[in-house]
């Protein structure tokens, strides 16, 4: 399998991403789980300044089939949402890693993003299928 | 699962299969629906539905023991041409919604829902007693392949020895296509013009294949259930378990014209659905066009704005290819079906404005 799952990333078995820059992360969802879902219709992300539990739910992505949960893969505020999405929801299948971010959050303690999946452990989640 | 005879040629294009109605079937190419719908919207799109069922009537009786079992009158139907039916319960309840097909005076050709192939097999068998009519179910030895889209007569008529110009809507042929014996029927599922072919159960592939190679030039592309289902849709056309069921009669589902109540054969569900017919249905399909992009989904509750109780359901919902918003089928309440009547629906935990809109909301030609 090909799919595209950049080095440097921490992985969640949910399929999102975090991207640790200092203490704030980026987040968002994998190219595979973005394929799972088929073509993005909506995305439905939280207001900047709330305060997420790590796993907790913070919004919900549609796909032509279906709705599915988002869950932020370490707690933490939200201090910006990607507005691009709400007008182009597609970002998500064409730019999972770049143009379709979802949330950047401050990380409550971005020591725990080690416990995360790395690259290769993710890789193999996804490989068993 | 069962698997169609095109199973290999589905993984080979990289389909992503699904478990539908026990049957292992494409629900999406990689291209995705959007673009799929979309091909067949303004090209062709290529649709493997060899998992509905082929029961074919044959006897001296079939016509008369088909009007006895269905709510239509199927001996009216001239020979070639078809029509949409429904097998209803003694008390009105959709059994399952088909098309019945004449190819000769004794010779018909019923097409189930997949879901209700055995069910309505069994109905048949049992409300044809009596009559001189054989059933003959024929589903697991006949491929389907449906071509779709404005372009597809052009395409199909390169490829078959039927005059498709003198094949109307609504009407099968007997002949060759594709090198293999087949029937062919101007019939669908997605609002556009197109064809469905029968063929042999192993020809299913060299079908598919030269459909394809002929069509592929001019935009067309297989398409799976996905985008069956936004198209049908979008042509407000019902399903089976979700606008039909067995609590819902025609006539809720504003099929009340497809009744023949006064056809000269009684039938099964009769009295029923004339009590209905006399009273009129307790609810109504109707369709939502909403505001916003969140979308409702089969079930989400439907309300009047700010009240608590949901007056009615969302049958089917989907974001609308084609409209580009979401898009929406509902039972609701007579007094509320009215077309621009504003409802609420119910997503997640927030509300969604809806305004009830007539269907089709897509109409070939009228866009």
């Amino acid at each position: 399998m090909s799919v595209e799952i950049p080095e440097g990333l921490r992985y969640t078995e949910d399929h999102e991403w975090l991207r640790v820059e200092g203490d704030e992360g980026v987040v968002g969802i994998t190219a595979y789980a973005a394929g799972e879902l088929g073509d993005v219709v909506f995305v439905e992300l939280p207001d900047v300044g709330r305060q997420l539990e790590k796993r907790q739910s913070f919004g919900v992505i549609e796909s032509v089939k279906t709705a599915s949960d988002l869950f932020i893969p370490l707690g933490g505020e939200v201090l910006a949402v990607n507005e691009r999405l709400a007008e182009h929801p597609e970002l998500v299948n064409d730019d999972p890693y770049g143009d379709g971010w979802m949330v950047r959050i401050r990380l409550a303690d971005a020591a725990q993003a080690g416990e995360l999946q790395s690259a290769a452990d993710y890789r193999r989640l996804v490989e068993a299928g | 699962m069962r698997q169609t005879a095109l199973i290999d040629v589905h993984r080979a294009a990289g389909a992503r299969l699904i478990d539908f109605s026990g049957w292992e079937m494409p629900v999406q190419y990689p291209s995705g629906i959007l673009d799929e719908h979309r091909a067949v919207r303004q090209r062709a799109g290529l649709f493997d539905l060899s998992h509905m069922g082929e029961l074919w009537v044959v006897g001296s009786g079939a016509g008369e023991g088909l009007a006895a079992a269905l709510v239509t009158d199927p001996p009216r139907l001239a020979q070639g041409r078809a029509h949409y039916s429904m097998l209803c319960a003694q008390d009105g309840g959709i059994i399952d919604d088909l098309i019945v097909y004449r190819l000769a005076e004794e010779r018909f050709l019923v097409v189930p829902n997949a879901s209700n192939r055995e069910t309505v097999a069994q109905a048949l068998e049992e409300r044809l007693a009596g009559y001189d009519a054989g059933l003959d179910d024929a589903s697991l030895r006949t491929s389907l392949v449906a071509v779709q889209g404005p372009l597809a007569a052009g395409i199909l008529a390169r490829l078959t020895d039927i005059d498709l110009a003198g094949l109307r809507y609504y009407a099968i042929a007997e002949g060759h296509a594709c090198g293999v014996p087949a029937l062919v029927a101007r019939t669908g599922y997605t609002g556009e013009d197109g064809f469905e072919l029968f063929v042999a159960w192993d020809d299913g592939p060299p079908v598919w294949q030269a459909l394809l190679d002929e069509g592929a030039g001019e935009g067309l592309v297989p398409a799976g259930l996905g985008a069956r289902d936004t198209l049908r849709l979008e042509a407000g056309m019902p399903l089976y378990g979700n606008e039909l069921d067995r609590d819902t009669t025609p006539f809720d589902a504003g099929l009340g014209r497809v009744v023949k109540l006064d056809k000269a054969t009684d039938f099964v569900g009769r009295e029923a659905l004339g009590r209905v017919a006399a009273a009129g249905p307790s609810r109504r399909l109707v369709g939502l066009r909403l505001v916003g992009r969140a979308v409702a989904r089969h079930g989400s509750p439907v309300h009047r704005p700010g009240e608590e109780e949901p007056i009615g359901v969302v049958t089917s919902g989907a974001p609308s290819p084609t409209l580009g918003v979401p898009i929406a089928m509902a039972y609701l309440p007579p007094a509320e079906a009215e077309v621009g009547t504003m409802v609420e629906v119910a997503i997640r935990q927030a509300r969604a404005e809806a305004e009830v809109v007539a269907l089709p909301f897509y109409k070939r030609g009228a866009a």
